[in-house]
């Protein structure tokens, strides 16, 4: 029996939530590294932590300043910004209640406990010392989701639209950490092996948990290039913009099969997977990272739409 | 007087259907049998069994307190009930049939046209019309109450859209899950079956448009409705689609689902949306909740509705004192179950007797359900019945009142041992090709000491009901 397309739009979203929810407790915890370090000029450095966050204009509403301590509250918890940790798991937790006959009872059970859990831990501001132990918290409970979602969904269309979800919020975000920083990893900008590039290098690596990973893949010294094609190209490295393009591409194909069509989402799909089979990675850099990774956050948008439209999500 | 208790006898020792409990209950260190009552609570939360309370902020999803005493009935007595239960049913669906076709109870002079007419919950669009295989009521869930060893009276047919059918499940499975060996001990009649029953029994009633098995689906007014958690848990169960409003269309004279493959036909809707939002063509036009053309749909045979609209007629509290007539006209025999007996301040010298009465009776709001807007009289201040009667004055037609029973009790769990608490009972009725009766049903107990109302709404909570096989 075919799904609803609320429902999918609601599995879509919920995992798209979870994503989010995980990926701004890394994007604060690699801010707040950096932060620590003294050698970079404080509110630049925390402007630059919004921008990646995809939240710059929303905070420009309501503040004038970058400081720090906003800065993280409006991240984590302010319910006026929609993709705060708590209104994304709000978010999320709203979804997955509209779904819920769709999920295994260990995935709503963790996702209602995590919903519950972290409303109690964010009704009160975060002190600066403790945000390493909220963030952790985030990631665990996120992690936990996770876990029993793999571990107990049946690999129907109703598992591919959580996935669909899941990585298309996750190539946006790579991609727009990737953006935000993308002048420090360019060879015209690096003095190699200065403390302050290879900082920024590893903070951009720690916003999506692969210091560890990246040195088991290539060497323990960070080289632009070699971050760049860790984060975009690398088909093993399960934030990157490649892996993701793969497996969102994989869940159109049982689509496709199951639904008997192919829409116009599958098309776009495969392009954008070409796209990180067929370059390489000086190629990406000789014609522009930056237009790059601005076309690749307009076409995964576009993708978004498609979806949305191929599978009836919306009236 | 005292009122009944339905697991101690007055000399000491307990009724025979709670022997092997009291036995059971005896051997548990106590204070171990709290911590599994913070346990269960604990499971309920996390499990998301939580209901939404009107008139409090969105975010307020409230437990219902679950008490794990259970109550327990035996069979001789449920044998009884179940007839009373069945014949009241019945009852209700033929006097449906009628008031919505030929009237003959009215013509008999029996129930008071104005009653059917002017009442908000009559449905004009329903005339003429009979719903596949004649069923106005699918599922039914009558209020029931006790004051003696064999005084049962029902106090509500709620014969729109009863919940709490999920309580009387979860309760089930919790107390199966927590003390496995009670039902070893213990033959209690199943409930788990209910879901199964529910689809079969819907299943049975399908339109005539229908070809090949019939596909059911649950109409929900969303998440913030406040028994959507009921709602979700019964789709999952049943297993069929949860819908919303904005899921279906009318189209080629069916009711389809919009899914991720095109559009798919719904031939049985089990609704949980009430009549007034159910079709913003035929009733409430601003209506978001319904599905636009629906009524047309259905009267044409593209659809089978459950519960039929316009059914609100016969739980009506009003019609509600014609009960026992109703019951004799069509069955031909005495009621069975009795009402409690009910003074209709529509009438003068009944408002002029509630007003002077109004210490020893409660009073409820003709169209009111879950406790809302009813007084007891006997627990509210001077002051709180003055403001009531003033109500009472100025629209006597809006309000019945009945005497204060004095509920049966039942034991619940407390620090110091067991303590009785007033309950009441709602056993759930499916009905389509024969009757189909839920052995036990929901009990409902007011937690707080000599309170007589059990809604959860007021701070009531439930219990796992046992009907034994023996």
């Amino acid at each position: 029996m075919a799904l609803l397309g609320r429902t999918a739009a609601g599995l879509f979203w919920m995992f798209r939530y979870i994503e989010r929810a995980e990926n701004m407790a890394r994007i604060v915890d690699a801010g707040l590294r950096l932060s620590l370090t003294n050698l970079t000029s404080g509110p630049e450095e925390w402007q630059s932590v919004l921008v990646s966050a995809g939240a710059e204009a929303a905070y420009r509403q309501k503040h004038a300043e970058f400081d720090p301590q906003s800065v993280i509250d409006f991240l984590i918890r302010d319910r006026d910004n929609p993709s705060s940790i708590r209104s994304s798991i709000d978010t999320a937790r709203s979804n997955g209640r509209m779904v819920r006959t769709a999920l295994t009872r260990e995935v709503w059970e963790t996702l209602n406990e995590a919903y519950l859990t972290l409303k109690a831990r964010l009704e009160r501001p975060v002190e600066e010392h403790e945000l390493p132990q909220v963030i952790d918290l985030v990631k665990r409970q996120t992690a936990l989701i996770r876990g029993a979602f793999y571990g107990t969904m049946l690999r129907n269309e109703i598992f591919d639209f959580c996935n669909l979800g899941a990585f298309v919020e996750r190539a946006d975000n790579t991609a727009r950490i990737l953006d935000v920083k993308y002048w420090v990893l360019l060879p015209t900008h690096s003095s190699v092996g200065s403390p302050l590039d290879s900082l920024q290098w590893a903070s951009i690596l720690r916003s999506v948990s692969a210091q560890r990973s990246y040195i088991w893949e290539y060497d323990a010294e960070y080289r632009p290039i070699e971050v760049i094609d860790f984060l975009i190209l690398n088909r093993r490295m399960p934030r990157s913009l490649a892996y993701s393009c793969a497996c969102i591409l994989e869940s159109l194909d049982f689509l496709a099969r199951s639904h008997g069509f192919d829409a116009d989402c599958h098309r776009t799909a495969q392009a954008l997977n070409e796209r990180m089979t067929q370059r390489s990675v000086t190629e990406i850099i000789d014609a522009g990272l930056h237009e790059f990774l601005g076309q690749f956050i307009v076409d995964n948008n576009r993708l978004a739409s498609e979806i949305a439209e191929s599978f009836n999500f919306y009236k | 007087m005292k009122p009944f208790d339905e697991m101690l006898l007055d000399g000491g020792g307990v009724r025979p259907a709670y022997q092997r409990f009291e036995d059971w209950f005896d051997r548990q260190d106590h204070a171990a049998l709290i911590e599994k009552s913070t346990e269960a609570e604990n499971v309920f939360r996390r499990t998301g069994i939580t209901f939404n309370v009107y008139g409090q902020e969105e975010a307020a999803e409230r437990l219902i307190p679950f008490d794990l005493v259970p109550r327990i009935i035996s069979k001789g007595e449920w044998d009884r009930l179940a007839v009373g239960i069945e014949q009241r049913v019945w009852a209700l669906n033929a006097f449906l049939a009628d008031i919505y076709n030929e009237k003959e109870i009215i013509k008999a002079g029996i129930v008071p046209e104005r009653l059917i007419s002017g009442n908000e919950a009559y449905l004009p669009q329903m005339e003429g019309f009979r719903p596949p295989a004649g069923v106005y009521t699918h599922i039914i869930g009558t209020d029931i109450v006790r004051t003696a060893e064999d005084q049962f009276y029902v106090l509500e047919d709620n014969a729109r859209t009863p919940s709490g059918v999920s309580y009387m499940l979860e309760n089930r499975e919790t107390m199966m899950q927590m003390f496995p060996e009670l039902f070893a001990q213990n033959r209690v009649q199943p409930v788990e079956t209910y879901p199964h029953d529910l689809r079969r029994s819907l299943a049975a009633v399908a339109p005539p448009a229908c070809e090949g098995v019939p596909t059911v689906a649950i109409l929900t007014p969303g998440i913030h409705n406040s028994a959507y958690y009921e709602h979700a848990f019964l789709a999952d169960n049943m297993g069929v689609e949860l819908i919303e409003g904005s899921d279906v269309v009318t189209m080629d004279g069916r009711v389809k689902m919009r899914t991720t493959a095109g559009y798919r036909t719904i031939d049985v809707l089990y609704r949980r949306v009430d009549d007034a939002f159910l079709d913003p063509l035929a009733f409430r036009p601003e209506s978001v909740l319904g599905i636009p053309g629906i009524m047309d749909v259905y009267k044409r045979g593209g659809v089978t509705i459950a519960n039929a609209p316009g059914t609100g007629i016969s739980d009506d509290k009003a019609i509600y004192s014609y009960m026992p007539d109703i019951v004799e006209f069509y069955t031909g025999k005495p009621a069975i179950l009795q009402n409690v007996p009910t003074w209709r301040c529509a009438e003068a010298d009944s408002l002029a007797y509630v007003l002077e009465h109004l210490a020893e009776l409660v009073v409820k709001e003709v169209h009111g359900s879950g406790g809302y807007g009813m007084l007891v009289g006997p627990a509210a201040s001077k002051a709180e019945r003055e403001v009531f009667a003033a109500k009472l004055r100025e629209k006597p037609g809006n309000y019945i009142a009945q005497p204060t029973l004095s509920l049966s009790t039942v034991p619940i769990l407390v620090d110091k041992g067991l303590a009785p608490r007033h309950v009441d009972l709602r056993p759930f009725v499916l009905v389509s090709d024969k009757i189909r009766i839920i052995p036990g049903g929901l009990t409902r107990v007011a937690l707080k000491e000599g309170s007589l109302v059990v809604n959860s709404s007021q701070g009531g909570g439930t219990k796992d009901t046992w009907v034994l096989k023996d």
